[in-house]
């Protein structure tokens, strides 16, 4: 508690732990490039520095407050420091800026035109290092990595991977997996993490998009999307649109005008995973089969527990994952010759996530020796699709997604954010989907704040003890104390990302100065706005089920055996 | 591979130390005292035996130039190239161990596995300058022509 003079304004502070907190709390966009206020202060870029009344320069990410301090942070002797620290990194960074992916969208590159830095007057004596292209997830390029360490502090402490770390020391020091090794060789579960909090281009996505492009201009070729739910709250921040607004009617005409045939909506399979899972759930439970269940729905969080707990493989859902599901059943809808009308099918997905690109390739992903997901796009790429095309985002009309795979229940649509799947196996359990039940749902622990929500239901007579936690470090904590005993859950619900989906490893980044969590907001709106609560009251879900996958439901949506990747 | 007998000498290092974060340093020091140096695989399984990921054992044991993955010969020269030993000419010392040896600024260990030539910041004897360390042994006021005589006496050691 106290008050700090800040560029000769008071400012009152309460609890904050630096006074970088503080400035960016008076409105001051101090720069920063290596922190990040969900990881440990490591004070490495010194972008921060700010100016004390003696004169003293100090970083104000790792200064504790003290009342009556007095900073100045855009003093001329700042300036000139901030520009040098920037020199210096351009010099050894790779600057093909205009070939580069985050080109527009750089920290590093922002900053140096923040400041003007308009020449670099060293030499880059580094060797250039070949990149890291072995993870069907993401690509590491070291020749434009800055040292901020971002990565292996979110890897280790928000993770608990610890796929990345520094080696060597000095002007020698570099970023990369133990022993040189290529980042596929390691326990990378591919949630894409590293590349939300990379500053520059050094970890980026694994560019999909030119075969589907391709896809599209093959006339024998029938090319099938599908659009998860968090892509639909992400798509608005790249082009000025209310942030966290679902724009998935947008989204489905843009991707008709690109020319796919069929666009279906991936809530529509998630209300299907609800089926499958609760019933094997309920199976379980009833029968004493393996428990806790854990979910299945999320890539990384599976490649981790085979990784890090390969004793609770049998207690992974066998469920497929809602895009695993989607493309099983497209594929096998168009298998019918009527259907194909002698086109070939190529499914893509729209995903909020990195690690799909792994889980499509995963051997468990194919029915009938085919390769159910053809390509996976993460929503970052979708904007780039977009932005590609040319077409005015925000002039676009809505469209509904198609027949027989577009309608899905607000219970599919909460998948987007952590506790949405324990939220719709709940809802399917329940009889009704009157506003109050809902309302008793939604009250019942599932949306606590906190990454590790314990809570129970009661269901039959008995107490459901349920756990949903996001981030992987909080998923090694749960698991840790069902491993010991400690504790006993019927249901453990993790997504790798904290947060859940919308703020997945494929999701737009957004900059440090935004704090409102608009994107968790805008998917319990969309569920809000819709009639549909449930997934056994999804019409589409009966006629499926009565329809063609009659008799395949355990070919199409489930695993026939565990894989990790 | 390695051979049983580098796991069991590691747990037994490891059980000293105690399983802990901490005690990495102190293991690795110990591993590489016992076999002259670091085994990549076995830097990995005491990672996983006191709890730390291998790419942070990775990184603690490429911070310190002490450690090495590469096994080294049986005597470990290192040739001190402080201050006091380069102005008094310390590198026709360390030239004369690399043309008689064969070796390089990147090939510092000769094939048979008898002699690794390293440089060191400083070994603290500048009064002896320019200084030699051969394993735990000094050898002050070098010259390039004591380089041969100590080369000599090393090989007819072995012989």
């Amino acid at each position: 508690m106290g008050k700090i003079t800040i560029d000769g304004r008071n400012v009152e502070f309460t609890d904050e732990k630096n006074v970088l907190s503080i400035i960016r709390k008076a409105g001051i966009d101090v720069p920063t490039l290596c922190y990040q206020p969900e990881l440990s202060v490591f004070g490495a870029c010194r972008m921060c520095t700010v100016e004390d009344d003696r004169g003293r320069l100090f970083a104000s990410c790792s200064e504790e407050p003290r009342d009556g301090m007095v900073i100045f942070t855009n003093t001329a002797k700042l300036i000139k420091y901030r520009r040098k620290l920037l020199e210096l990194l351009l010099a050894a960074h790779d600057r093909e800026c205009t070939t580069c992916e985050r080109s527009g969208d750089c920290q590093l590159q922002a900053l140096a035109n923040r400041y003007g830095v308009t020449d670099v007057r060293f030499s880059n004596y580094k060797e250039r290092v070949p990149l890291d292209t072995s993870s069907p997830s993401i690509v590491r390029d070291p020749n434009k990595c800055i040292l901020c360490g971002n990565c292996v502090r979110v890897c280790d402490e928000l993770q608990s991977v610890g796929a990345l770390g520094f080696a060597e020391r000095g002007a020698d020091a570099t970023v990369t997996p133990a022993f040189q090794k290529q980042i596929a060789e390691t326990d990378c579960v591919n949630c894409g993490q590293c590349r939300v909090y990379c500053p520059t281009g050094a970890i980026t996505i694994k560019n999909d998009i030119d075969p589907v492009m391709d896809a599209l201009a093959d006339p024998t070729v029938r090319v099938v999307a599908q659009i998860a739910p968090a892509v639909r709250v992400a798509v608005n921040d790249a082009f000025g649109l209310e942030k966290g607004n679902n724009a998935i009617g947008k989204i489905v005409s843009f991707l008709k005008r690109l020319g796919f045939d069929e666009v279906y909506d991936t809530i529509f399979s998630a209300d299907l995973t609800i089926m499958e899972e609760a019933a094997e759930f309920l199976e379980r439970v009833q029968n004493g089969g393996k428990l806790p269940l854990l979910t299945s729905c999320c890539p990384a969080w599976v490649k981790f527990v085979g990784d890090q707990f390969p004793e609770f493989t049998e207690h992974v859902s066998t469920c497929r994952s809602p895009q695993g599901m989607m493309s099983a059943a497209v594929k096998e809808y168009f298998r019918d010759p009527a259907k194909a009308e002698g086109k070939k099918t190529v499914m893509v997905s729209f995903m909020p996530c990195t690690a799909k690109k792994m889980e499509a390739k995963r051997p468990n992903s194919f029915t009938k020796g085919e390769q159910d997901t053809d390509y996976v796009l993460t929503s970052t790429e979708l904007i780039r699709m977009i932005q590609m095309s040319g077409i005015s985002f925000a002039k676009l009309e809505d469209t509904p997604a198609d027949d027989p795979f577009g309608i899905g229940s607000g219970g599919g649509v909460i998948f987007g954010v952590t506790g949405g799947v324990t939220e719709a196996v709940i809802r399917r359990l329940v009889p009704d989907q009157n506003p109050e039940t809902m309302k008793m749902i939604a009250e019942s622990g599932v949306r606590k704040d906190g990454f590790i929500r314990e809570f129970s239901v009661p269901y039959n007579g008995m107490n459901l003890n349920i756990c949903v936690a996001s981030g992987l470090a909080n998923a090694r904590t749960v698991m840790e104390q069902v491993r010991s005993g400690e504790k006993k859950y019927h249901l453990i619900e993790i997504m790798a990302c904290r947060r859940g989906c919308v703020y997945g490893g494929g999701q737009p980044r957004r900059s440090a100065m935004e704090t409102t969590d608009d994107r968790t907001a805008g998917i319990y709106k969309a569920d809000a706005s819709m009639e549909l609560k449930k997934c056994d009251f999804n019409p589409a879900i009966t006629a499926l089920y009565e329809g063609f996958a009659k008799g395949k439901e355990h070919e199409l949506f489930h695993n026939h055996m565990f894989c990790a990747k | 591979m390695l051979d049983q007998t580098f796991y069991q000498k590691a747990d037994e290092i490891i059980a000293f130390y105690g399983k802990k974060p901490a005690s990495l340093i102190p293991i690795m020091q110990d591993i590489q005292g016992e076999y002259r140096y670091l085994p990549g695989e076995l830097l990995t399984y005491v990672a996983g035996q006191i709890g730390i990921t291998e790419a942070k054992a990775y990184s603690v044991a490429t911070f310190y130039e002490n450690f090495s993955f590469e096994p080294k010969g049986k005597y470990v020269i290192k040739v001190c190239d402080g201050t006091a030993c380069h102005v008094r000419k310390s590198a026709p010392i360390l030239e004369k161990f690399q043309k008689e040896l064969g070796l390089s600024a990147k090939k510092h260990t000769t094939d048979d596995m008898l002699f690794t030539v390293e440089t060191v910041s400083c070994l603290g004897a500048c009064g002896l300058a320019p200084t030699v360390m051969v394993n735990e042994e000094v050898h002050p006021k070098m010259t390039p022509e004591k380089v041969l005589e100590l080369l000599q006496e090393l090989r007819g050691e072995k012989g």
